[in-house]
């Protein structure tokens, strides 16, 4: 009985030190993307006239789907790069809630598999539902 | 005004609020969007775009370092993600039928909300004895503190969950991590220690701002060439803040700061009934 509670808690410690390490990558990663994307894109149009965002236009459809993102990442384009690290900025807090499941799985906790599992079900309706508009 | 001095000037002002925000506890996009809009007169949907992905940015580099400390309470903040993640959505939805002005006017309350929040007496005590639910749902944790491990046990589970389905919806409908909303739904209602209350918000805070992130990105509100001065500013202005809060004490600075920011509540306030946004 003592040793395996000396043994989940091990397993909650190590969890604990993973979420850490991924948020920090995470964020790290995105920073970085971000920051090359944003430099090509003030080489390329630093010296243009700011664009008026007084007046709300919606972003052009090319960066509004993971598709357009991609694209426009693999064909070098400046606001792609950024839209990418934007991209996995999002990322970042949902696969932290993916390992804290393998955690939970790790640790047979059934009750906190299936609290994990609703909150993965409403960030997955969340992109795919359609609430775009 | 050519792009490069807007970028600029917008990473200074980014960087100048995530050094408040982080000062202050209130979180670097509640800063963002009143300096977005009126500074730089960009539609308040931009900005909010803008903010959200500060948040992410704040919470996940702040977090990583509470967590490995042992003192976020994962399981707790996992079990009220329903609530804010839900809401989220919600509030996100609710976001494209809601005019602008009123989205302005509901920002001001909520700063002033914010502000009065972070200067009031914090719960510090654990409690002993917290309620049957709070048990079943093994929310009880521990936290490292000087004088060794603190055990705390919780109460009131249903409230919490409640409240911070609000926090939820707030935070999808302006943008902003309701921090303030989060930490009054687990340090008054769930009489959790303030330490753990704090830093389990901040935790949750990701997760929730990611679940409406993901809305406002297919609907065109996050753009690039704002999003990147904004997240990298913020960022660094944070983590400056962070160093800066383990050198000074930050009272003086924190209701200064707050004064501030109940200015710029009340323009919001008011511009949001002149119907400038």
């Amino acid at each position: 009985m003592k040793t395996e509670k000396v043994k989940k808690h091990t397993t909650d410690y190590d969890i604990e030190q993973l979420v850490g390490r991924l948020l920090r990558v995470g964020v790290i990663t995105a920073s970085c993307i971000v920051f090359i994307g944003g430099l090509i894109y003030l080489i390329k149009m630093g010296a243009d006239p700011m664009p008026s965002y007084a007046q709300f236009k919606g972003e052009s459809a090319g960066f509004t789907t993971f598709e357009g993102i991609f694209s426009g990442l693999l064909s070098g384009h400046a606001k792609g790069i950024v839209q990418f690290g934007v991209l996995v900025l999002i990322a970042t807090p949902i696969m932290r809630i993916i390992l804290s499941l393998i955690g939970f799985t790790l640790e047979k906790d059934k009750l906190y598999i299936v609290i994990t599992l609703i909150v993965l079900c409403v960030m997955l309706v969340s992109t795919l539902g359609g609430f775009a508009g | 005004m050519t792009i490069l001095t807007f970028s600029i000037i917008l990473l200074l002002g980014a960087f100048l609020a995530g050094l408040v925000g982080s000062l202050t506890g209130l979180g670097g996009g509640v800063v963002v969007i009143p300096l977005l809009t009126l500074v730089f007169h960009v539609d308040i949907r931009y900005a909010i775009g803008a903010a959200l992905l500060a948040s992410i940015a704040n919470s996940s580099g702040a977090a990583s370092a509470y967590v490995k400390e042992g003192i976020t309470n994962i399981r707790l903040g996992m079990f009220l993600e329903i609530a804010t993640t839900v809401g989220a959505v919600m509030g996100a939805v609710i976001a494209v039928y809601t005019p602008t002005n009123t989205i302005a006017i509901l920002f001001g309350s909520i700063l002033l909300f914010s502000a009065a929040m972070t200067i009031r007496k914090k719960n510090q005590d654990a409690l002993q004895h917290g309620s049957l639910l709070a048990a079943k749902l093994k929310l009880n944790g521990s936290y490292p503190t000087a004088e060794g491990i603190v055990k705390y046990e919780l109460r009131n589970v249903g409230a919490g969950f409640s409240i911070m389905t609000l926090a939820g919806v707030i935070s999808g409908l302006l943008g902003i991590g309701s921090g303030a909303l989060k930490v009054l739904a687990m340090d008054t209602a769930m009489h959790i220690p303030f330490k753990v209350s704090t830093t389990t918000s901040n935790f949750m805070i990701g997760v929730t701002a990611a679940a409406s992130a993901v809305v406002y990105l297919q609907r065109g509100y996050m753009d690039p060439a704002i999003a990147f001065p904004v997240v990298l500013g913020v960022l660094g202005g944070a983590f400056l803040g962070s160093r800066l809060l383990s050198r000074i004490n930050p009272t003086v600075l924190r209701y200064l700061f707050c004064v501030a920011i109940v200015f710029v509540a009340i323009e919001m306030i008011y511009n949001g009934f002149q119907h400038k946004f």
